[in-house]
């Protein structure tokens, strides 16, 4: 149970960007229209990005693609989509509108112009007339707009970033973030240059630089525009993992950390709670929402509720950065920390997924043994895997019939899984990898444990620097 | 035989699929559950051992041409086992999907849907041999199990010719497997991918005497048996002669061939085995009133796989336990009743009538299902082939009989199972067939 009886406060003030929830709908088609704006706001989003006002553009058709995976749609998505392709001043008309319907949620202009000082100049201003609690300032869009010296042309150099935050930050009077690309090597870099111009946030990350696949009939890439196709920009559950990662690395670089919206595969209240924990601020969304519709809001918030209230935190900063210690660089690890995988038999039911990940993708250190009789060691006391498939390719199976062999056909209601099916982990040569475990599908079956070695906690920055003294190793 | 390749469209209705086709977008989703399981139990439970997660994977992955050659390399007859497969005790009851409470993967339908693409595209056998061998086979009856061996023989290069008594190939598998599990013209159209292959089949040939067996010795290197099982047992009671009284086989072969077009009436079934349960829905689906099985024992003693139990009772089928038939009352014009009487199971097993307890059940037809003899009269004339219990004796690992010319295989070898045990059987005959003679080439 909770320590606290009351309901968890899901209230943000992002850098002075008040917002009921942290979740905010990214800049991207769902923000496109002041309509679209009011009805998720309705449903429950704390905020909105505004999709990209400024340049003059056309889009094309197609312009969406997705890898999909397992039979599941949509597990990567990718878009060659430009900014807003309707007119400013209907932009700023509606958004006035929505600011007047909807005064507590945040509402952010993101914006994207030629790099010149007075074009940001005024789009700055024309934003803040309009009513917007905030400014996202576009340097990360990784399609056509960098073709023509905007977007990530813009976030990938540092200095333009630095000059043209400082050329935002001359006029706004609202609160300025800085839309990161993920499509430069340090993604700090660009984050170190945004906060000396002066950003009072950042946002991370824009999309990634891709090519989600080419169809194997007409050999033209996605997605398709009259035959010829063109990188488009990558998102969804795929990209979750590298936002993270830039996210903890900007986080934890003193030079370049700010307030931060978490941008990346973001789906689930779990997605939201983990950018939190790495020192997001808020979150912004866009894929999910594509694939879903606005009202994957309801349990983004429902589930952040109860998951806070389990765990006692009564506001979104009891928990923001908590995971941040946790993440160190890798030789302050402890090289004397031993686990291995064990198999609860009793749960086990047979596939040999762990088996075959072991034998193929790790340490061979699991076999099926149970019952012809364990045998610990390097691989080569035992059988190979294909041995093994051979014998049961070579026997002799019949369908089972009553009437001849004189028993019913077996009920599998309470299956249990024969123990010569049965795999067994050698502990002695298991390195504790965690392979096992990720492929096993049942919950809780493969388990790592920690082996006691009575040896003390020791990294290899400790090590290598004792050897360098020994000069022993 | 071309012109039965296509189906009486009444009779596609009444026996549309049991088990629907898989949309393709539904397939793939299938595929994915698959586990790929390591020495999978699937594959050990299947009689010829198809690599379930492979193929299954090459559905996932969009390789259906791949999936089908894979099928089709473990078992020639994959588009009908696909579909009569009693998967529930074999492929799909070893699945480790029950272990988590799930459903089985669809793997019956998943074959199915690799297969029909497969025929979609008009797939053909591939040779495994270039060569053309000399040697010369002959498999006797034209069922699963000699399909088998002659189309793995065949494949090899060998010289194949197949014998039939009946005048269309497939035995069993053509004649006796409900329709609405295979439609009799599916059945031909994958024996014809065999006939392609050019093995050479000679129908309306009755092997069984000396003389014949004597003659096929002398023209052919190794001969394989592949005859199934005889004549049905009889229903040994007064007015089981009388026009009415159909037996299950002859009965599931005559609808299917278009002699039965529809039923009037009630109808009793005697016997509660897979083929019993055959008929009854077929009499049902044919238009008969009411339709009753008749069984002297319990549903726990019946022969029927459960599934089949179940799917007679969703179709209407009303069980009569503890009841012997004692005779048939009619004419010569047709029959008006089956006479029977209750019986109670003593303590010992044995089945004791109840005195008083006859009773007259009102019905047209009378369908004795109550197994078949085996085939005795040919099988003794196969010099040096030894039987037991009715059965050939074979090596089962390679099918080969006391006489080493002589191979054997199906329902003659195992005293009747699934048409999936006869391909097994015959397959592997066809490879030990093969790499003797290769030996003795050599």
């Amino acid at each position: 149970m909770s320590k606290y009886s009351v309901k968890p406060d899901l209230f943000i003030d992002f850098a002075g960007i008040r917002s009921p929830n942290p979740f905010w709908l990214a800049s991207a088609p769902p923000t496109n229209t002041g309509e679209q704006i009011m009805r998720a706001f309705d449903v429950g989003w704390g905020g909105a990005v505004w999709k990209t006002m400024g340049a003059q553009v056309t889009n094309t058709a197609s312009r969406y693609s997705s890898t999909n995976w397992n039979g599941q749609r949509m597990m990567g998505f990718s878009n060659i989509e430009l900014i807003s392709d309707r007119p400013l001043d209907v932009n700023l008309r509606e958004m006035a509108e929505v600011k007047k319907h909807y005064p507590k949620q945040a509402l952010i202009a993101s914006l994207m112009v030629e790099s010149t000082r007075e074009a940001w100049h005024t789009i700055v201003e024309q934003a803040e007339d309009a009513g917007a609690d905030g400014l996202e300032l576009n340097f990360g869009c990784p399609h056509g707009m960098n073709e023509r010296g905007m977007g990530s042309a813009v976030g990938q150099v540092p200095e333009y970033t630095e000059m043209i935050t400082g050329w935002v930050k001359e006029r706004a009077r609202t609160p300025v973030i800085v839309k990161l690309t993920p499509n430069i090597s340090d993604i700090r870099v660009v984050a170190q240059a945004a906060k000396r111009g002066g950003a009072d946030a950042l946002a991370a990350i824009n999309t990634i630089n891709s090519i989600t696949g080419i169809d194997l009939d007409t050999l033209v890439p996605r997605p398709n525009v009259d035959g010829r196709s063109s990188h488009g920009g990558y998102s969804g559950p795929a990209v979750k993992p590298i936002a993270l990662n830039m996210v903890q690395q900007v986080m934890s670089d003193p030079e370049a950390t700010l307030p931060i919206s978490g941008i990346g595969g973001i789906a689930t209240w779990k997605d939201a709670a983990e950018f939190t924990l790495l020192g997001a601020g808020t979150v912004q969304v866009c894929t999910a929402v594509m694939h879903n519709g606005y009202r994957i809001v309801e349990d983004m918030i429902d589930g952040l509720e109860n998951w806070m209230y389990e765990k006692g935190f009564q506001s979104m900063e009891d928990f923001r950065g908590l995971s941040l210690p946790k993440m160190t660089e890798w030789k302050d690890l402890n090289l004397n920390y031993k686990i291995v995988a064990q198999i609860d038999e009793a749960k086990c039911i047979g596939c040999g997924l762990c088996y075959t990940a072991c034998w193929d993708g790790a340490h061979q250190c699991i076999h099926v043994d149970r019952v012809s009789g364990a045998v610990d060691g390097p691989v080569e006391f035992h059988a190979k895997p294909a041995e093994i498939e051979a014998i049961s390719r070579k026997s002799i199976a019949v369908t089972p019939i009553p009437k001849l062999d004189g028993v019913k056909d077996e009920v599998r209601g309470s299956y249990t899984t024969p123990l010569a099916r049965v795999p067994r982990v050698d502990e002695t040569e298991c390195v504790g990898c965690n392979l096992c475990s990720l492929v096993c599908p049942v919950d809780e079956c493969i388990t790592m444990v920690e082996v006691q070695t009575d040896l003390p906690a020791e990294t290899w920055e400790e090590r290598s620097s004792e050897c360098l003294m020994k000069e022993s190793c | 035989m071309q012109e039965l390749l296509q189906q009486v469209p009444e009779i596609a209705e009444i026996f549309s699929d049991l088990h629907p086709p898989f949309e393709a977008p539904m397939a793939v989703i299938e595929s994915n559950r698959c586990l790929n399981c390591f020495d999978a139990p699937c594959t050990g439970a299947c009689p010829t051992h198809i690599d379930v997660p492979k193929f299954i994977k090459k559905i996932a992955s969009g390789n259906l041409r791949g999936a089908a050659l894979g099928i089709l390399d473990a078992n020639v007859l994959a588009s009908s086992c696909a579909r009569v497969c009693p998967v529930e005790v074999l492929c799909e009851g070893a699945c480790v999907m029950h272990g988590l409470n799930e459903r089985p993967i669809e793997i019956g339908r998943l074959q199915r849907f690799a297969m029909d693409d497969f025929d979609l595209h008009g797939g053909k056998l591939p040779q495994r041999s270039d060569e053309n061998r000399p040697e010369k086979i002959a498999c006797i009856g034209a069922g699963p199990a000699s399909l088998a061996a002659a189309a793995e023989l065949k494949q090899q290069g060998f010289q194949v010719t197949v014998f039939d008594k009946r005048p269309l190939p497939g035995g069993l598998n053509t004649y006796g497997v409900a329709e609405y599990k295979l439609p009799l013209v599916d059945s031909l159209r994958e024996i014809e991918l065999i006939r392609e292959l050019g093995v050479e089949f000679r129908f309306g040939v009755e092997i069984g005497d000396e003389t014949s067996l004597a003659e096929l010795e002398a023209e052919f290197d190794m001969i394989f048996i592949g005859v199934g099982l005889g004549a049905v047992h009889r229903l040994n009671i007064p007015g089981s002669s009388l026009p009415g009284v159909v037996e299950a086989l002859q009965f599931i072969e005559d609808y299917k061939t278009g002699k039965t077009p529809e039923i009037a009436g009630n109808v009793v079934v005697v016997g509660a085995g897979n083929t019993a349960i055959d008929a009854a829905i077929a009499a049902k689906r044919l238009g008969a009133k009411e339709v009753s099985i008749l069984y002297r024992r319990t549903r726990e003693h019946i022969s029927a796989f459960d599934f089949e139990y179940r799917q007679a009772l969703q179709e209407g089928i009303r069980f009569i336990w503890l009841t012997q038939p004692m005779a048939v009352h009619g004419s010569a014009d047709g029959i008006i009743s089956v006479e029977c009487v209750r019986v109670e199971i003593a303590v010992d097993g044995s089945l004791k009538p109840i005195e008083g307890s006859g009773f007259h059940l009102d019905c047209g037809m009378v369908i004795p299902a109550i197994g078949q003899a085996p085939m005795l009269e040919l099988l003794a004339q196969c010099r040096n082939v030894d039987l037991e219990h009715g059965r050939v004796v074979v090596d089962r690992a390679t099918g080969q009989t006391t006489n080493p010319k002589y191979f054997a295989g199906g329902d003659c070898v195992n005293g009747g199972r699934e048409v999936v045990d006869a391909v097994a059987d015959g397959k592997r005959a066809g490879v030990t067939i093969a790499r003797l003679l290769e030996a003795a080439y050599v």
